[in-house]
């Protein structure tokens, strides 16, 4: 089983739109949406959710006002500026580490675990799909991708499936890291702009810090020609494959819109180049 | 004022609002908090004056005090430390994983035999200068690093309250983007109308209720897509503050790092009225809020 994770670093350049034409051309493979804070995958693929299991993770403090004696031990200690001179606990600041907790000399602090998000084992018209939804304003995506990924490969075991492709987080950061971990491959999909090129040279050396070889494709490259040749040189200079370029092609909206991959729409530029583009890549 | 601009999907457009709103007012300072794919210094294009190395602070063990008794592991609520008691005939020994620490103290704090202190480990770098009228800071998270948000709270340390204050926040709507949008006075929420920026608004929407933060819309390349956006602002009551058309020149000058407001006089008047509706949508003195 090949897996393969879809980056970008900078966010809006076209992960989920390739992810889900791959979906339609890949055979045998389960899809992993890994962007777990802001999912959109499922908007093209209409899962059908046959398992449903809560994401627990880490704990939140709360201080009982009955045991508290209002010492501002916990307020000095705390490094997150999470407890408020009232004594509250401020959900979104606590990161969970329970020394509030250890110190309180009165035991007036315990500490309750956070439901944090929900994933979901489903099938979609293209087979099996897992997904997540982080709860707004939550913590640990990056447990949550591993755990979503490792669902997905047992998945890929119990089907014997060729490929597990994952639609990744932008940035290069703790999901992302999740993402890259025992991935065989990374497509880097950028854009033809500074910002684009910027941030892809910092993915692909994300990818290397982690050993994951990388290939690239270059999203609507006709917008600006001199980057895209700036791109190319990138990828030459650092012997990364350069494996597609896909022009501005309205048809992309038009089905992102219509709630379907760029594959079912009628025949377009883009859907063509995402076609070799899937042959270059397998 | 703090305003900072955000959005749940990526790529919407985020950075084109700070940075064109940055240029349009006087006495402006610019936070660049998407430390991970920071993207404004290739628009503002400042002299950097200052680079600071910013740390965490993570365990170092001294195993001359060191009995092995595990309260560091036990109190390590990230699995960030793991020891291996001594048998007869060999020490003991500890293990920190610098990675997974959040710094919050407790093994230090906790440990029975003081043999715990802090050290500090390098996780990125702060950039601070001037570009033209606006002061500019930025983070650059290292390659490899997995947590941003200690960097994010470094960066925002640099908050200058006498001017206004624009924060460019990372995609999403996990830590990273509430430690870079928390404590600000307003929030702009940028999105594009389509089915993708539709469902990652509302998830931003959620957060910002949440945070109890105020907030409008800007809608970014507003004659793609369908309509789905508007009707959501107009359901939620949410206010739409600017619409920006898709246009081949704006996404030309973009991908060269031109800001909007130098090609044309007319997007700086935009942008001007677009702070003067933030004053007013916060003040509450706006009859469509």
């Amino acid at each position: 089983m090949e897996q393969i994770v879809i980056l970008s670093g900078k966010g809006g350049t076209g992960k989920t739109v390739i992810s889900a034409a791959l979906a339609a051309l890949a055979p045998n493979k389960v899809m992993v949406d890994c962007d777990v804070d802001a999912a959109d995958l499922h908007l093209l693929l209409h899962p059908q959710v046959r398992e449903r299991r809560e994401f627990r993770s880490g704990v939140t403090a709360v201080i009982d006002e009955k045991l508290c004696v209002k010492c501002r031990k916990c307020i000095l200690a705390c490094r997150f500026g999470a407890i408020s001179d009232d004594f509250k606990v401020k959900d979104v600041s606590c990161e969970g580490c329970g020394l509030c907790g250890h110190i309180c000399p009165y035991g007036a602090v315990r500490m309750e675990e956070n439901l944090s998000g929900e994933w979901f084992i489903s099938e979609t018209r293209y087979g099996p799909f897992v997904h997540a939804r982080l709860g707004v304003a939550q913590e640990n995506s990056g447990k949550l991708v591993a755990k979503i990924k490792e669902a997905a490969k047992e998945i890929a075991e119990a089907r014997s499936l060729d490929y597990m492709i994952v639609d990744g987080p932008p940035g290069i950061g703790c999901p992302v890291i999740a993402s890259l971990s025992g991935a065989d491959k990374a497509l880097i999909v950028t854009e033809p702009t500074l910002s684009g090129l910027h941030d892809a040279q910092r993915v692909a050396e994300a990818a290397g810090h982690f050993k994951v070889p990388v290939c690239l494709v270059i999203n609507k490259y006709d917008l600006n020609q001199a980057m895209t040749e700036k791109i190319g040189s990138f990828c030459k200079e650092r012997g990364i494959p350069l494996i597609g370029r896909i022009a501005f092609d309205k048809a992309v909206v038009e089905a992102l819109v219509a709630g379907k991959t760029v594959i079912e729409v009628p025949p377009s530029q883009a859907a063509d180049e995402i076609m070799k583009i899937w042959q270059r890549l397998k | 004022m703090i305003i900072s601009i955000a959005s749940g999907k990526g790529g919407t457009g985020k950075t084109t609002v700070a940075v064109n709103l940055a240029l349009s007012l006087d006495s402006v300072q610019f936070l660049d908090c998407d430390v991970e794919e920071p993207n404004a210094h290739l628009f503002l294009k400042p002299l950097i004056k200052d680079t600071a190395r910013t740390c965490v602070s993570v365990p170092e063990i001294d195993h001359s005090k060191c009995t092995y008794c595990g309260e560091c592991r036990q109190v390590c609520a990230y699995n960030a430390i793991a020891v291996l008691p001594g048998k007869e005939d060999k020490g003991g020994s500890v293990l920190v994983f610098p990675h997974l620490c959040h710094g919050c103290g407790a093994c230090s704090m906790l440990c029975p035999q003081g043999a715990i202190r802090e050290v500090n480990k390098e996780i990125g770098t702060i950039e601070s200068g001037q570009a033209g009228k606006v002061l500019f800071v930025h983070g650059r998270l290292d390659v490899g690093e997995a947590m941003s948000p200690p960097l994010i709270r470094q960066v925002k340390k640099y908050t200058d309250p006498s001017r206004t204050v624009i924060i460019d926040a990372p995609p999403g709507t996990s830590c990273p983007v509430i430690t870079a949008v928390k404590d600000s006075d307003f929030c702009v929420l940028v999105t594009e109308p389509t089915p993708f920026g539709l469902n990652d608004l509302a998830l931003a929407v959620e957060m910002l209720r949440k945070l109890e933060i105020p907030f409008g819309v800007v809608i970014n390349r507003c004659d793609i897509g369908d309509g789905k956006v508007e009707e959501y602002c107009g359901r939620e009551g949410i206010r739409i503050l600017m619409k920006i058309p898709f246009s081949r020149e704006i996404a030309a000058a973009y991908s060269e790092g031109i800001p909007m407001v130098s090609m044309e006089a007319l997007y700086k008047e935009k942008f001007t009225g677009l702070y003067l509706d933030i004053c007013k949508v916060r003040d509450g003195t706006d009859s469509n809020s």
